[in-house]
């Protein structure tokens, strides 16, 4: 679904237009492209205390950004990455200010402001206050910034690898994640040998891959270095097969609903492949209805794909020879998970049943040789599934977000790849959004 | 020089459609394409060099001279695979298998694919034979005053174009009449053809239900299932139809027990053990052995060698070659080109008389269990597009004995010009 209004706002005349009348004025966002700089220009890196921490300017320049730690007062920035570690009383919180008011003048369009701080541990209340405040502040800043720049949070606890998450969320890839908090474990999270390829020597499953979403996350764990097989519904096999073609991955005709599904699964990935790396749980159905309204078949229709499916194969995965270690599960949830949506009872019971699966899981995943399951909740993405909202509703959903558009298939893709991938170990259990800040939920 | 057996690594084929049905604007090209990149997608061949690509379609355009090279190189195999087609009527499938498994067999192939095409829909229509003298013969003139002259020679009646029929250049009969002969001769009833063709349609849809199909079938123009298959058919709803083959009282052919002309297309995935397990890719079954046969139909004897009757020949050369009986197979798929075709050719192999004049056998071939018949199904329920039915069938078979954990099947396809081909694969 092409949106035409991101379109016309981009012109000369679109965006004069949009600007005197006062309508939303999204931006084109910087999408990762293969081969491209980390960031469009140079990285303010600060603490909250005033010195920058050489770790991280290490990391930074590892990673190839031009990492500044002075403003001088000119620059344009790219990104501006704040360590807020140390913060423990409220009135550290003003070291924020201190730092990030001056340069975020002078933020580039889709720029990057990135946080890191401790999770609150309730230990101390006092620490606990004020650590949580800065979620408070990620969050608000997201919604003051302007022309596609993005702030996020990530939490870290002791002994977390920082690189690979530092690197996803300044990149291209976390385009469309904006205002979000993500926790970050001290679970193993060796880097790639190659960061251009991540997945290679991965095998990777991905199911409802025919199209929309699914065959964007095939795509990209194509693109890193996967194996990929593509699964869906026998019906869908055309579209199945030229998904397969364009980038190189194997069919897999499967009802993920099916009694069978978890046993045919295992017998397919016995007879084709060393065992899983990758598992994405993407094959999902609306059947909207109010719930006054809502006939069994379109309750138990999407329980069974959405939510019943994952538990099944999940079970059967853990319980036989087929999951390698280290594995990763991304699950897809959706922001109706978490805040709930009018004539989706079904749909939202699901989503946020995917959250409850992720959250409790993770210890059995860890359990099996440090793996990981986590879930992505999207907000509005532009896929079929989306085109079939009546084109009023759609066009108010789009602009309903801090980045006033809808995500593409691909930024969701890009969220599934990195936790996908191995240096994504120490996130687990958790929900990331991809949302452009959707102003519903949380 | 060692032999080895080839092995069938698995198939892919569209769903068979009904003439001038969701396909009647897919060109053999066209269909043969999709259903060589859906076996590509299937088993991860993209940009694959593959040993060889032999497809055969029985109704061909002109244009098509090279339709299988055409096909590889707009699919998503490499180019550099080389490609040629097979042409023996409703035997072609049967036959580039063969053909595909004996190549790998002698080390000349480490795979290949096999399979055919064909459509009913898109069939090449012919100009009048005396139109195509009279431009010829304008072409060859060197004065255009010669070239005018010539074509003077056009009449109205010559513009009138010859679409193709499937009766046989030497007998006018078309294949129905022939088969109803046959069915005459052996004395078949109506209500066994039609208990037949119910079996078969129950037969498919109960493989449909399964999923067996879920790695042999990919949809092709929104079409997901055989258009041909009748879930619900009934002796009761075939006994209603009229007889549409054979004359008068004794007429018992339907269009409920004979195939419908079709669309579609088939490929089967063969290779060395070796190739297959360097790709991680499991094998099927494997191609034992194979016989071909024919009958002078035009000449000869009208209860023995009917035009669809050349099976009967095949089967005891083939096993006495394997020093095996008619009982020695788990799964039998004999090819319905009409009920009374398969039903005929179990008559000749149980009747003592018959094998001991015809087949030179000491008594009757012997008889199969039904249920071991066409158990998924076969051409009355799917159609039969005729190139393509071969490689349905050995598709098909080898999942069926790889299901099963092992076990040998046989396969029997009738063709026109009097032929057969038979084939046996083990698993
Ligand atoms: N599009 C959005 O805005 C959005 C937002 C939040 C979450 N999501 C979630 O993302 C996922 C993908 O959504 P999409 O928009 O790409 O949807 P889509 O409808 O475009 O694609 C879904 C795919 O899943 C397949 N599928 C359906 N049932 C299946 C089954 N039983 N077995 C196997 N495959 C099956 C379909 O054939 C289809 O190819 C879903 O889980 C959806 O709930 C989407």
């Amino acid at each position: 679904m092409n949106d035409r209004y991101l379109g016309l706002v981009n012109t000369q005349i679109g965006s004069a237009l949009a600007s005197r009348v006062g309508l939303p004025r999204p931006a084109v966002l910087r999408r990762y492209q293969a081969g491209a700089p980390l960031l469009a220009g140079p990285v303010l890196l600060g603490s909250i205390s005033g010195t920058a921490p050489p770790a991280l300017a290490g990391l930074l320049a590892g990673a190839g950004a031009d990492t500044r730690t002075t403003d001088a007062g000119d620059v344009a920035w790219a990104g501006l990455v704040l360590d807020a570690t140390e913060v423990s009383a409220p009135d550290q919180l003003a070291g924020a200010r201190t730092f990030l008011a001056g340069p975020l003048r002078r933020l580039m369009p889709c720029g990057r402001v990135l946080v890191l701080a401790r999770p609150a541990d309730g230990t101390d209340v006092t620490v606990d206050a004020s650590r949580q405040a800065l979620d408070g502040i990620v969050r608000s800043l997201a919604k003051e910034l302007q022309r596609g720049a993005t702030a996020n949070l990530l939490l870290i606890e002791q002994g977390a690898s920082l690189e690979s998450g530092v690197r996803f969320f300044l990149s291209g890839k976390s385009a469309y994640i904006d205002g979000q908090s993500l926790r970050l474990g001290a679970g193993p999270a060796p880097p790639p040998t190659d960061w251009n390829r991540p997945l290679a020597g991965k095998t990777a499953l991905v199911t409802g891959a025919a199209r929309g979403i699914g065959a964007a996350i095939a795509g990209v764990l194509a693109r890193d270095g996967a194996r990929v097989v593509l699964a869906d519904l026998p019906q869908a096999g055309e579209a199945l097969v030229k998904v397969a073609n364009r980038i190189g991955a194997t069919t897999l005709h499967l009802d993920v609903a099916a009694p069978d599904a978890p046993e045919r699964l295992l017998t397919y990935l016995a007879a084709h492949t060393d065992g899983l790396d990758v598992l994405i749980h993407n094959a999902g159905i609306t059947r909207d209805k109010l719930l006054v309204n809502m006939a069994a078949e379109q309750w138990d229709s999407v329980l069974a794909v959405n939510l019943i499916s994952q538990l099944r194969i999940n079970a059967a995965l853990l319980g036989g020879e087929q999951l390698r270690a280290q594995a990763r599960v991304v699950c897809l949830s959706s922001t109706t998970g978490l805040a709930g949506n009018r004539g989706q009872t079904n749909y939202g019971a699901t989503k946020a049943g995917v959250i409850g699966l992720v959250r409790s899981a993770a210890r059995e995943f860890t359990a099996h040789a440090d793996s990981t399951i986590n879930a992505v909740a999207p907000g509005f993405i532009d896929t079929e599934m989306t085109a079939r909202m009546p084109m009023a509703t759609r066009e108010v959903a789009r602009r309903l977000s801090s980045l006033q558009q809808a995500g593409l298939p691909v930024d969701v893709a890009e969220a599934v790849g990195w936790l996908s991938s191995s240096g994504a170990g120490g996130v687990n259990g958790q929900v990331l959004r991809v949302c452009g800040q959707n102003l519903v939920g949380a | 020089m060692s032999v080895r057996r080839a092995a069938v690594i698995g198939g892919n084929r569209i769903p068979f459609a009904r003439s001038n049905g969701p396909y009647a604007r897919a060109s053999n090209q066209d269909m043969l394409t999709a259903t060589i990149d859906g076996l590509v997608a299937r088993f991860g061949l993209q940009d694959e060099r593959l040993g060889e690509v032999v497809v055969g379609a029985v109704l061909k355009h002109s244009r098509d001279f090279n339709l299988t090279r055409e096909a590889v190189l707009g699919s998503k195999l490499s180019p550099d695979t080389p490609a040629y087609d097979v042409q023996q009527a409703c035997g072609t499938g049967l036959e580039t298998v063969i053909v595909v498994a004996n190549k790998i067999a002698l080390g000349q192939l480490e795979s290949g694919v096999a399979g055919g095409v064909d459509t009913t829909s898109d069939a090449p229509i012919a100009i009048h034979e005396d139109l195509r003298a009279v431009l010829l013969e304008a072409r060859r003139a060197t004065s255009i005053g010669g070239r005018l002259k010539a074509l003077s020679g056009v009449r109205p009646r010559q513009l009138v174009p010859a679409v193709p029929s499937n009766s046989e250049p030497r007998t006018g009969m078309s294949m129905g009449e022939h088969q109803a002969v046959t069915t005459l001769e052996w004395g078949i009833s109506r209500a066994a053809q039609d208990e037949l063709a119910v079996a078969s349609h129950h037969n498919l849809a109960a493989a449909y239900e399964r999923g067996f199909f879920d790695d042999l079938v990919t949809p092709f123009l929104g079409l997901t299932r055989d258009q041909n298959l009748r879930p619900d058919s009934s002796l009761d709803k075939l006994a209603e139809l009229t007889t549409v083959f054979g004359r008068g009282e004794s007429a018992t052919m339907t269009a409920g027990n004979s195939t419908p002309l079709s669309d579609g297309a088939a490929t089967v995935l063969l290779a060395s053990d070796e190739w297959a397990a360097e790709h991680r890719l499991p094998v099927l079954a494997h191609v034992v052995d194979a016989e071909t046969s024919a009958v002078d139909y035009v000449h000869g004897d009208r209860k023995a060698d009917g035009l669809l009757m050349a099976p009967v020949y095949a089967l005891p050369r083939l096993l006495a070659r394997n020093k095996l009986s008619l009982g020695d197979f788990d799964c039998y798929e004999i090819h319905e080109a009409f009920a009374s075709t398969v039903l005929a050719t179990l008559a000749a192999w149980a009747d003592g008389a018959f094998c001991r004049q015809h087949l030179g056998l000491t008594g009757a071939l012997g008889s199969i269990e039904r249920t071991k018949l066409n158990v998924n199904g076969s051409s009355l329920a799917a159609g039969h597009p005729f190139a393509a039915t071969g490689g349905r069938i050995v598709a098909g078979l080898a999942k069926q004995l790889c299901q099963n954990g092992g076990g040998r099947g046989l396969i029997s396809i009738c063709a026109a010009g009097g032929q057969g081909v038979a084939a046996i694969l083990e698993a």
